[in-house]
């Protein structure tokens, strides 16, 4: 049974999770021991270059993968342990917005057909009301509604996939990087679109990005992944107004401004190498073979993620408690 | 500074399902001697096709419908395909976007980068190739050139994949870089790493920077021109082009885009999505998008006003309007 829920409570709650991939040639620990807790009508923004595991976190959130470990609480229920009806139960709170506007739609279905797809797996009557509210919601034309994905732009087929996670009326949302495909342009509709409905419906959001920039715009709290862990976490402001883990620093740092005058002024933290294999991870901290401020304990002892003030998590040997 | 390549007028036109897009129309640019120009713009405005026409390298359903690319004295326009293999990767040299794309995944990397100096080079024996082969990976950074140079492309990392493409784009010393989106397929660290790359090399060369991202160009360029369904719709130099941007499109563009720097509580994202190229297009093609739209805008198409500090194709900058 499902604990009833109260309000003011944090919807996720992650617990040490663990997620293992085998390969032919090793393990590969693409989320390593992570915890997190994403309160009610909150943003946790997840940024992390390629291959940091982030997605593969997001899925696990959504009980698309099992882990090897650990737990994910929703409403103070490990969603692993769901039995299967429960599982589907479950699945109407919790939605995914996917990266790919052109692949994460049935290029066969029509709009209408898509967004109320989710209805009919659920079994819930289609009531055409719904559907026209649902179009309104993400500012789409209802009279489009017999369209197919390919009669919509990148930025409307954006908004058909969320039309289709809200149909539900879920309370939380995996957003696995909705803008990276879109033109700069439209990228800033779509994000303003997700504030919106998070403000009317006090969605919770999992955000994953590599863009820092558009982080800081939706992002109540942001979490920075390397090589399957979270490395530094805190209240977004805080994080960009003191980035502590040098691997923050120097992903802010590798952004270049839209100001020619303030880039001349920067200096810039250029990372030498690149991100080690995930097949075989530095024996200490993940970051040291790239750290500019390494030493030698970073080599041998993987650093624990600390509170340095309140809020802020680090986990990183040189910078002092 | 000397021009080096000059675009005249150009229209270039795509044949699709039946539809004829005018990918490209009216681009006049001058690309001057060691200058690094940005054509910035979205996807579909054209900035692609125009680049690969410089080179003619279009695809097959695309088309030189008029105008001319003019270089060292003659229209590339006008050459034969044996001409102009002559001036590609040896006078001007390209990146393109995806890394992978661009190498042949059956061959060796010293190989491939050999065979683009062997072929302009004919004199030059085997194994000077390899030694100016080992001589660019070094040159743009490679890690253990000498083993790289025995790699096939898969076994590189995205980030060595884009060095390589670039040792074998300088290969044959070119006066001219074209880099089309040259870190969009990188991580930002790496992207950091390509740029730093990008800005020691350019010291002998032209480099042409064709991108989406507008802090790239403020990154890198000296000058830019902003696209928009075809057209060049703003030329500046950078500092100008940030500081006080003229066309509507521009200021929007600028005003859509998140600022790592700067908390901002809401974007202001432009209405609306670029017209459709097949249509035939009336008036301004940013004025059904556009907040100052006047009557002449939906019919007449404005032309580049040359304004003291750049040349902006809108309405809204007739001198004619200043009484």
């Amino acid at each position: 049974m499902l604990a009833p829920r109260s309000s003011e409570e944090t919807v996720i709650i992650v617990k040490n999770l663990h997620f293992k991939y085998s390969s032919s040639k090793g393990d590969i620990r693409a989320v390593d021991d992570v915890s997190f807790e994403i309160p009610e009508g909150k943003t946790l923004g997840l940024v992390g270059e390629s291959g940091c595991g982030k997605s593969t976190l997001g899925r696990l959130l959504l009980r698309l993968h099992e882990p090897t470990e650990g737990e994910v609480l929703f409403d103070g229920n490990n969603i692993f342990s769901f039995s299967p009806s429960e599982l589907k139960k479950w699945r109407q709170e919790a939605q995914m917005i996917f990266q790919d506007p052109y692949a994460s739609l049935n290029p066969r279905m029509t709009a209408e057909d898509i967004i109320a797809e989710p209805l009919k797996i659920h079994g819930i009557d289609i009531d055409p009301g719904i559907i026209a509210k649902t179009f309104q919601q993400v500012s789409l034309n209802p009279q489009h509604r017999s369209r197919y994905p390919h009669e919509f732009s990148g930025g409307q087929r954006q908004r058909i996939g969320i039309a289709r996670a809200l149909i539900l009326n879920p309370r939380f949302i995996v957003c696995d990087e909705p803008i990276a495909a879109l033109d700069v342009s439209v990228q800033a509709q779509i994000v303003n679109l997700l504030k919106e409905l998070q403000q009317q419906m006090g969605l919770t959001y999992l955000f994953i990005s590599h863009d820092l920039r558009m982080i800081r715009y939706i992002a109540d709290e942001v979490a920075v992944m390397y090589l399957g862990k979270i490395v530094e976490k805190a209240p977004t402001e805080m994080l960009f107004q003191n980035p502590l883990h040098p691997y923050t620093q120097a992903l802010l740092s590798a952004i270049p401004l839209p100001d020619p005058v303030a880039e001349k002024k920067r200096t810039r933290i250029v990372l030498a190498g690149e991100v080690p294999s995930p097949l075989h991870p530095p024996k200490g901290c993940g970051f040291c073979s790239r750290c500019p401020k390494v030493m030698d304990v970073c080599k041998n002892t993987v650093p624990p993620l600390k509170e340095v003030e309140p809020g802020h998590f680090v986990s990183c040997h040189f910078v002092k408690y | 500074m000397k021009p080096l390549i000059e675009v005249k007028d150009l229209h270039v036109s795509l044949q699709a399902q039946g539809e004829v897009i005018r990918a490209v129309r009216h681009v006049n640019f001058t690309l001057y001697e060691g200058e690094r120009l940005g054509i910035v713009g979205e996807s579909g405005c054209g900035k692609t096709i125009l680049m690969k026409s410089l080179l003619q390298l279009l695809p097959p359903a695309a088309t030189v419908d008029s105008g001319e690319i003019w270089y060292q004295g003659t229209d590339l326009v006008k050459l034969s395909e044996k001409q102009l293999q002559k001036i590609r990767g040896k006078e001007i040299g390209m990146i393109f976007q995806d890394p992978m794309t661009s190498l042949n995944p059956t061959l060796k990397i010293g190989y491939q980068i050999a065979e683009g100096y062997l072929r302009h080079f004919p004199q030059v024996t085997k194994k000077e190739a390899d030694a100016r082969a080992l001589e660019l990976l070094k040159q743009v950074g490679i890690p253990d050139p000498e083993l790289r140079l025995q790699q096939y492309p898969h076994l590189l990392s995205g980030g060595m994949r884009q060095r390589a493409v670039i040792a074998l784009a300088l290969a044959a010393k070119p006066s001219v870089l074209i880099a089309d989106e040259p870190t969009t397929a990188l991580d930002v660290t790496i992207q950091a790493q390509i740029l730093d790359l990008l800005h020691h090399l350019q010291k002998d060369m032209s480099t042409l920077l064709i991108t989406h991202d507008l802090s790239l160009v403020a990154a890198f360029c000296d000058r830019v021109l902003v696209m928009y369904a075809g057209q060049i719709v703003e030329e500046a130099e950078v500092g100008e082009l940030f500081a006080r941007p003229q066309h509507p499109y521009t200021q929007r563009l600028l005003q859509s885009i998140p600022r790592i720097d700067g908390k901002g509580e809401k974007l202001f994202p432009i209405a609306g999505s670029p017209p459709d190229l097949s249509a035939s297009l009336q008036g301004c093609a940013f004025c059904s998008r556009c907040t100052d739209a006047m009557n002449i805008c939906r019919t007449e198409t404005p032309p580049l006003f040359e304004l003291p500090s750049q040349k902006t194709r809108c309405w809204l900058l007739d001198p004619r309007r200043k009484q």
